[in-house]
Order: structure tokens, then sequence, then C-alpha cells
């Protein structure tokens, strides 16, 4: 899957790979062990980051699950 | 006047596939109207929850007759964040996903828990929720009954495209991981997720603009 900053796509590929082993083998078996993604992550949230901004996309201060406050609990 | 919408689907797979699937499944056969996918932030609270938002683009494909109303700046990609929180201890995904752009021809929400099945085993009970608005004087009811029906073929090929990310990863020796060679859209996969989707979904007719 390609990512919006067309530079950004193997960086993305990097950090999905090690993200997804790590999601699998310790986060979902509650293992808090140190992190192993942190440098991939830091590359590639440079990149993509820098394309956010050029591209002018608007994600920048929108609030985290912001529009699920006004809404009833499921 | 907003457009709610609700249903449930239980999806065959345990939670902890579907929550791993949750992040492999793009590209996938059904969505080629998914352009680009990025994380853009991601942190594991105190208490280990799994924080990120997801950054999307995808196309915006308008019937021809809404084309005519919008200046020709709306054929931009639509943005679409996508905010979640994995809890690994209650076993529950929520999601929670807006568009950015085009919030005054429509803004579509949707809201997605991913929990255990309380009936089935090795089962996971999605509910899904969505609010659909559209502010153009005039034209409101329309616009909001096409991203209805567009919304709801989404929804379809979603699922779909989730079934076809667990059906490969229930495949794989490293079940955490889909390689690239498996992701090619394969026949026999492609056949498989049909008919897991099918038996959760209901049938739509195919239309050209949705």
């Amino acid at each position: 899957m390609n990512s919006v900053g067309e530079s950004c796509t193997d960086l993305k590929r990097d950090y999905d790979q090690c993200f997804n082993r790590w999601f699998a083998e310790k986060f979902l078996k509650g293992d808090r062990s140190e992190d192993p993604c942190t440098e991939t992550f830091r590359k590639y949230q440079r990149c993509v980051q820098k394309a956010i901004k050029e591209k002018d996309i608007p994600v920048d201060g929108v609030e985290f699950m912001g529009p699920n406050k006004d809404k009833p609990e499921s | 006047m907003v457009k709610y919408f609700s249903n449930k689907t239980d999806i065959r797979s345990t939670w902890d596939l579907v929550a791993s699937a949750f992040w492999q499944r793009y590209p996938n056969p059904f969505s080629t109207h998914v352009l680009t996918e990025d994380v853009v932030y991601r942190e594991v609270t105190a208490d280990n929850q799994l924080f990120s938002r997801r950054l999307l683009t995808k196309t915006n494909r308008l019937p021809r007759w809404a084309e005519r109303f919008f200046p020709s700046g709306m054929s931009r990609s639509v943005y679409i964040i996508e905010d979640s929180i994995v809890d690994p201890v209650n076993r529950n995904l929520i999601t929670y996903t807006w568009n950015l752009n085009h919030t005054t021809i429509m803004s579509v929400e949707e809201r997605c828990i991913f929990q255990d099945s309380a009936e089935e085993p090795a089962t996971t009970l999605l509910k899904r929720e969505a609010w659909i608005s559209s502010s153009i004087f005039g034209f409101s009811r329309p616009i909001q009954e096409f991203g209805l029906a567009r919304f709801k073929s989404n929804q379809v090929k979603a699922m779909k495209g989730l079934e076809y990310a667990l059906s490969n990863l229930q495949g794989e020796a490293t079940p955490w991981l889909l390689r690239d060679s498996v992701k090619d859209a394969s026949g026999k996969a492609k056949e498989a997720a049909k008919n897991l989707a099918s038996a959760a979904a209901n049938p739509q007719k195919p239309q050209q603009y949705i």
C-alpha cells in the first residue's frame, strides 16, 4: 500500500512489518517489553509528516476521536 | 438532517486475528478506491492501550448528476481519519472514522466496535454505526441517500477486504505478517473471502458510481 508521501512507501513498509509482528507477538499477549519499532517509526514519521505538510492535508490539531464525543454510547 | 445507520455482524475469526487483520487489510481486491494509507500517530498508553491514527486518501466518485453542482476542485481525493483504540485486556477494538474534506457536500462518520462474541466461540462481534449528513441546501436529501447507498456498498467492500486479510492470515505460518506475494489477488482467496463475506452481508446490486 502506498504512503501519501511517495518517497515514504519503503519506510512505511519497514515500519508496518515491524509493527505487525510486535502487535501480534507482544502487544496482544500483554508483553510490555521494549517496543522494537521506535527507530523505524521515527524515520517513517519524519518522512510522512513532511509530506502531509507539503500537501496541506488538514490533520494537524484534529482531536483524537474528536467527533465521537458528541455521540451516545453504543 | 442526519441519517443514522447501524448493524451487527459476526466475523468467524478470533478477536486477536481480527485485530491483527485490521492493520493489514490494505491493499485488497475490494479496495481499489483507497489510494494511500499511513499511520500518523501511535502511542501505547500507561494502561497499555494502543491509540492510533491512520490517514487514508480515497477516490471521490460522484454520480454525474452530482458532479454538475460541484466546482472542479471537488475531484480532489477524500482525506479520511481513522482513530482507534485497542484494549488487549478487555479485548475490544473501537474505531472512529470520518472525512476531513468535502464535509459540506457530505460528512460520513463511522464508529466500529469489535469484541468477542458472547454467543459463538472463536467469533468476533462487529457493531457498526454511521452518521451521514449533508448541508447542501436543496440537494441534501438526494445526496444523503446517495451517501447512505455508497456507505453501505463500501461497508460490504470493507468486510470483504477484512475477510480477505483474515483468510490469508489464517493460512500463514507466521500469522502476524502477510507476505507481499500472498497479497496479490489470487482467485482462490478472493473466492473464499467472497463466500465468507456474503454469509455476513446482504447482497448488493452493483452500481456504477458506488
